[in-house]
């Protein structure tokens, strides 16, 4: 497995170790610079907003509000993008109605159709919810219908010949063939989740990281904001952990091209 | 086999096949008429374009013919059946199932499931040789392992008849030599009719006892040699000149055709 690696003895957790203590080399020195420490405040001062977010009781609160709204636009997206990719690869003209709209919509930025679902939905939870589900239901859509759409056609003829019907064939060859491109678009959608949140929290959100972002800009507090941009971002490493754990759990099996 | 009657396992009556394609139709197969008897071993060769690969999707019921029809054991073929097993050049192995468990695949269809089928999966698992690889996954094999396991997986069925569409096309000289001996001892064995698509003039004369040669555009069956070399056959046999002599005319024929379908 590890043939391309010869040569090079350090182990992959003291890779992870330098790479954060340049992580945080950069931040010091950019913490240096008065112009960039505006945006960069040193790295003790940005964790101390942690204690000043407790106090105002709005940390953890942000933290939970978010994730709901990631966690169900996602569990929504994903439950939908399922059924519709499949009936988009069985049934030519669900294809032939559904792409176009697919691809006219996935490229237009979240933020430009936040004002109408708020006319629609109104404040709250709901319209956060609803602008997750449709960004990531887009581009879960996508993938997994490429999924489905290249499963190997000879193996679906040598599940015929053995006696498949066509149930089999969907539920024995499909669907596991197609497993790669699902953990993909879990992989995909997750990140959509997360980049979306501040779209998403700019609907009138009482709470949540992307809404807390947004009105600590007003206040020019740069050190929150920062803490709250790195917390959105470990979240998102947290995710594809998952995810890794998911692939290899559930995908092993595939043939990997070594990078 | 000597004393026994043989009988007709596969017709191909007046087959023809049509594609339309964007230049307009494509005439696949015209006119092929073709008896299978029991137990025999058939190879086709012909250039690539002759429609040997159609007229095995047809008799697999992967395809339909545009007309004519073929019947398995007096039978109209409709679709495919269990008795009809098919290997395909690409091995089509499913990757997330391991060995033992591909060879299971057909046999859990069937309905035959637990200890029972583990049994007859490992029969032939054995039959192959790759008794050691039962819980290996198909990226864990060479190519001539991959074509093993699913012609294992091909008996597991067991089929009356044996369609082979170029198994051995993907692998290297060695592996090919090797797989076509071990595939005529089981045929001997097993004594199952074979169909066996080849472009290899060599591979065709020492597995079959008839050869068919096909013509392209349209495709059919220009002539059918028949290969009157006593089993078992060896690689010694390729040098005998009866091997020679047939080796000769068949190429010369499938040569011209490949001429014909250059110009």
């Amino acid at each position: 497995m590890k043939k391309k690696n010869k040569g090079n003895k350090i182990p992959k957790w003291a890779w992870l170790l330098i790479s954060f203590a340049a992580a945080m080399l950069l931040w010091y020195l950019l913490s240096l610079n008065p112009k960039t420490a505006r945006s960069f405040p040193n790295v003790v001062v940005t964790l101390g907003s942690i204690k000043t977010m407790i106090e105002r009781g709005v940390l953890w609160t942000d933290i939970s509000s978010s994730l709901i709204s990631v966690v169900a636009g996602f569990m929504i997206g994903f439950a939908l993008s399922l059924p519709v990719a499949i009936l988009m690869a069985w049934y030519v003209p669900v294809r032939n109605i559904i792409e176009p709209w697919i691809q006219f919509i996935r490229n237009i930025p979240p933020l430009a159709y936040v004002p109408l679902v708020v006319i629609s939905a109104g404040v709250g939870r709901k319209p956060q919810i609803i602008v997750i589900t449709i960004a990531t239901f887009l581009i879960m859509t996508v993938t997994i219908y490429q999924g489905v759409i290249n499963v190997d056609e000879t193996l679906i003829k040598a599940a015929r010949v053995l006696g498949a019907t066509d149930k089999d064939i969907f539920l024995k060859v499909i669907a596991p063939a197609t497993l790669p491109f699902i953990i993909t678009a879990i992989r995909l959608g997750s990140s959509t989740a997360l980049t979306t949140l501040i779209a998403a929290e700019s609907t009138g959100a009482v709470a949540g990281l992307g809404m807390r972002i947004r009105s600590l800009n007003n206040s020019f507090e740069s050190e929150p904001m920062l803490l709250y941009i790195i917390i959105i971002g470990i979240i998102g490493m947290l995710v594809e952990k998952f995810v890794k754990f998911l692939e290899r759990r559930f995908t092993g099996w595939q043939e990997k091209r070594e990078i | 086999m000597a004393g026994k009657e043989r009988n007709i396992k596969v017709k191909i009556d007046n087959v023809r096949k049509v594609y339309d394609t964007r230049n307009g139709e494509m005439i696949a197969l015209n006119g092929v008429n073709l008896d299978i008897m029991e137990n025999e071993f058939i190879c086709v060769v012909g250039p690539s374009g002759c429609g040997k690969s159609t007229l095995l999707n047809i008799i697999a019921g992967l395809l339909e013919p545009s007309s004519g029809a073929v019947y398995c054991d007096g039978k109209e073929v409709k679709g495919t059946g269990t008795e009809r097993g098919v290997v395909f050049q690409q091995y089509a192995l499913f990757p997330w199932m391991t060995v033992k468990k591909n060879v299971m695949f057909g046999l859990n269809l069937k309905g035959i499931k637990g200890q029972e089928a583990e049994d007859i999966a490992m029969k032939y698992i054995k039959m192959v040789q790759l008794e050691d690889f039962v819980n290996h996954y198909p990226k864990e094999l060479s190519g001539g392992m991959k074509q093993r396991v699913a012609i294992a997986r091909a008996y597991a069925v067991n089929p009356s008849i044996l369609l082979m569409d170029e198994p051995f096309g993907a692998l290297d000289a060695q592996t090919r030599t090797q797989l076509q001996t071990e595939l005529l001892e089981t045929w001997e064995k097993e004594q199952k009719t074979c169909f066996f698509i080849t472009h290899d003039v060599d591979e065709a004369i020492i597995l079959a006892q008839k050869v068919i040669i096909m013509s392209a555009r349209p495709g059919r069956i220009k002539e059918i040699v028949d290969i009157n070399i006593p089993y078992p056959r060896t690689q010694e046999t390729k040098m005998t000149p009866e091997f020679l002599e047939l080796k000769n005319h068949i190429w010369s024929q499938v040569y011209q055709e490949y001429l014909e379908v250059r110009k």
